[in-house]
């Protein structure tokens, strides 16, 4: 299991490849980078993204954990990055790798939906026209019921 | 003494992140109280307790749990992560 929350960028692919090289424990590796998306119509500058130092980690451990002991997977790793992302920028990411392609799919989504509503990130939107703090949304905290 | 530590919007409107802070609260709810009497800020950001979470030596937690032996209070806005 491999959590890490930082500011610096990652190399998706890269860390997609050697999460999936060399594995004979698992069948199945399913990965999902969540990416910083203009407003329609553009305008957007920057996502600036703030967290909670040490309860981040803790929080995204106590998550990736679970996903572990729900779908005995082989391994998981989530990426998360703070601080002021431009448009393009891939913000975080999550891998699982499990015997089967169904419990490597079902732990990543498991994984993101949690990660969107249980872990201590907070998301503003820095525009020329002003900045505003991104609302949680109803749909998100809802789609944790379905687990 | 207790640390207590603002996010995101919360920081902005108490206009600090973080403050120590001498509280004889039995409870969170109770700590609510005594920071929204702090100043206009703090009224600001506590003004409606239903929009924040909570979270005790980070753990969330619920505005009615005990502060017995808390050392760490965090305020901030529902998560918008991913």
């Amino acid at each position: 299991m491999h959590v890490r929350v930082q500011a610096e960028p990652f190399d998706f692919g890269a860390e997609c490849g050697a999460f999936a090289a060399g594995r004979c424990d698992a069948g199945a590796v399913v990965s999902f980078a969540g990416i910083v998306r203009d407003r329609r119509g553009g305008g957007l500058e920057a996502m600036e993204i703030e967290h909670y130092p040490g309860m981040t980690e803790r929080a995204i451990a106590g998550i990736a954990a679970e996903a572990v002991r729900r779908w005995s997977l082989a391994d998981v790793l989530v990426i998360h990055r703070h601080g002021r992302l431009p448009p393009g920028e891939v913000i975080m990411m999550v891998a699982t790798a499990a015997a089967h392609r169904a419990a490597a799919f079902a732990a990543a989504e498991f994984l993101m939906d949690y990660l969107k509503s249980r872990a201590p990130f907070w998301k503003k939107e820095i525009a020329a026209d002003g900045a505003a703090w991104v609302a949680a949304r109803d749909e998100d905290e809802a789609a944790l019921s379905r687990w | 003494m207790i640390e207590v530590l603002y996010f995101a919007w919360v920081r902005e409107r108490v206009g600090r992140p973080r403050e120590r802070v001498e509280t004889s609260a039995a409870t969170v709810a109770g700590l609510v109280e005594e920071l929204r009497a702090r100043g206009e800020g703090h009224a600001a950001a506590f003004a409606d307790t239903a929009a924040l979470r909570v979270a005790l030596d980070q753990d969330l937690a619920e505005f009615d749990a005990p502060l017995a032996g808390v050392r760490e209070v965090a305020f901030f806005p529902p998560m918008t992560g991913g």
